[in-house]
């Protein structure tokens, strides 16, 4: 593929059938998704799952054993390893940083191997990025971890990437520096910058991914937050009385958009609906015609974590099935 | 293939300043050759003038060839597994460097350094001899045909030792092991050049050149073996 053709409707990202095996050992086996330009695109799973193999392979430092990838246009092969590089960053889950170094010498290194046409300008822009304008002359072994995190993230973004691969940008970091890394994430976004997260916070893929995978050596699953909460889990009303109902199937029978209903406690019912802005008003309506007295009713919130331990809940852990082989 | 000259710079300036700051690498380069230059020059001060017809068969100035063999054996024993110790090597190996550019850097930022000491250590000794020493002994030590074999092997051997010193550098994960290994790879070649200072090897003209030949040869031998070890896949993994 010509890197002319890399325009607005080709995915940053396609993967296809990619596998990873050491040995007998398999890292990650027949995964395949598009990530979209600009997308922020989660990559979920548990430790040993094969999310940090996915990425080196995606990053070129590693060569998959089958399958294909087009990363930011250009077709994954090791002829075209360098010119991938080029176009996408990776910020490994250990900052790395030359500890003996200032952080602008550091910074200074990473620029001229991206060859950026301005690296004066180009360390500026990053060291503003992460707020460490004031750090640029202090050795890097001088920072705290979580000054350290930034300043990888700063080095990554030196190379004015396409595609940034983060894996785990926020594991050592503090709450308000977890903060700022969000911040930096949805700046990044509203610049076109496709991210691809790697991450062990739901909370924080929830709050950021526009899209998530959940990978424990294959793909379990792959859409967006909510698509996956209604995928795995039954929308539902919880509606609950100050006294148990008389009948509670003549007031919930034949209710618009309520599907069905169980008791869930004294007074307390779990309605089972398609589509909870309609059922809640009817539900209420019927109530207050029914004469009993409302305490509440709220729609039950599903999280990614919800979702995540019921995909993977149940499977043995890719730890488990590494120290049994 | 197109080397970048901007990435060799980048590695090169980057290994200097970490060299610098390094106490280890500073203690390393600061210690053989003074261990290297006060030896002959309290052997040569204590030699009386009637020596100086032995040390015309001696050629004790090409001991201290032994300091381009193991000094930056020590710096390149340091280039990969130091990067790997320190987790730097992942993030290096993330940006668009090509291995190419990459070895030539950590190579030259090995060379700079051992070379401009090993000049050093022959300046300072020359220096010492002419000035202090007895005048017919340093007439015997200071033959043009050994300055000048000086000049021309240091940097054929320090490169030999660089190469070796990577190849063991990318092959062994600790710093320590690899430097160990490092100097044990770097005593044939101290052995050889003692053998010809104490002239038990007799250098002639031809001996010198075919010498010349090979290390030139082994030097490319050395680029392409460590190139063709130089794995992103088994450094980045730690896999056979």
């Amino acid at each position: 593929m010509d890197d002319q053709n890399h325009g607005e409707g080709t995915p940053a990202l396609s993967v296809h059938g990619l596998s990873k095996r050491f040995g007998n050992r398999v890292a990650f086996e027949d995964v395949s998704f598009e990530v979209g330009r600009g997308e922020v695109f989660g990559f979920l799973g548990p430790n040993g799952a094969g999310k940090t193999t996915t990425v080196r392979t995606l990053g070129t430092l590693i060569a998959p054993t089958s399958g294909s990838a087009v990363i930011a246009g250009i077709p994954l092969t090791p002829q075209n390893a360098v010119r991938i590089r080029r176009r996408i960053s990776i910020m490994p889950e250990s900052p790395g940083l030359y500890l003996r170094l200032s952080v602008a010498e550091n910074l200074e290194c990473f620029a001229d191997l991206y060859q950026t046409p301005d690296p004066r300008e180009s360390i500026a822009r990053a060291l503003r990025a992460v707020d460490l304008t004031d750090r640029a002359n202090d050795t890097c072994a001088s920072l705290s971890k979580g000054l350290r995190q930034r300043v990888a993230l700063a080095r990554a973004l030196l190379g004015d990437p396409q595609i940034l691969f983060l894996d785990e940008p926020t594991s050592s970091l503090d709450p308000v520096a977890t903060r700022a890394v969000h911040e930096l994430i949805d700046q990044l976004r509203r610049r076109g910058v496709t991210i691809f997260l790697t991450t062990h916070r739901l909370e924080e893929a929830e709050r950021l991914c526009d899209r998530v995978a959940i990978l424990n050596t294959t793909l379990r699953t792959i859409g967006r937050p909510d698509e996956l909460r209604d995928q795995l889990f039954a929308r539902s009303l919880t509606v609950t009385t100050l006294a148990p109902l008389p009948d509670p199937d003549r007031v919930f029978a034949g209710l618009p958009a309520v599907d069905g209903w169980r008791l869930d406690g004294r007074s307390s019912y779990r309605l089972a609906v398609s589509d909870p802005a309609v059922a809640a008003p009817a539900a209420t309506r019927a109530l207050v015609g029914a004469g009993a007295d409302v305490l509440s009713i709220s729609s039950l919130h599903h999280s990614l974590q919800d979702v995540y331990l019921e995909l993977l809940g149940t499977d043995t852990s890719a730890d488990e099935r590494a120290g049994s082989r | 293939m197109s080397v970048s000259s901007r990435c060799i710079r980048a590695i090169v300036r980057k290994e200097l300043r970490e060299y610098r700051r390094t106490p280890s690498i500073v203690v390393a380069m600061t210690i053989i050759p003074l261990i290297s230059l006060i030896q002959p020059l309290v052997l040569v001060f204590g030699l009386p003038s009637s020596s100086s017809g032995r040390l015309a068969h001696e050629h004790v100035l090409l001991y201290l060839l032994g300091i381009p063999a193991l000094v930056p054996v020590l710096i390149a024993a340091y280039a990969v597994a130091g990067e790997r110790q320190q987790g730097t090597l992942e993030p290096l190996l993330t940006t668009p460097v090509r291995r190419e550019e990459f070895l030539l850097g950590k190579a030259l930022a090995a060379l700079l350094p051992s070379s401009v000491v090993a000049y050093a250590v022959y300046a300072v000794f020359i220096a010492c001899v002419g000035l202090f020493a007895d005048p017919s002994v340093a007439s015997a030590l200071l033959q043009w045909p050994q300055i000048l074999a000086q000049v021309v092997f240091t940097p054929l051997i320090a490169a030999w030792s660089i190469w070796t010193g990577m190849l063991i550098s990318a092959k062994f994960t600790d710093v320590r092991v690899s430097q160990q290994l490092g100097i044990l790879a770097g005593l044939p070649t101290i052995a050889l050049t003692s053998l010809i200072a104490f002239d038990v090897i007799h250098p002639t003209l031809g001996r010198a050149l075919a010498f010349v030949a090979a290390l030139l040869l082994l030097d490319a031998l050395g680029w392409r073996i460590v190139s063709a070890a130089f794995d992103r896949e088994r450094l980045i993994t730690g896999t056979p």
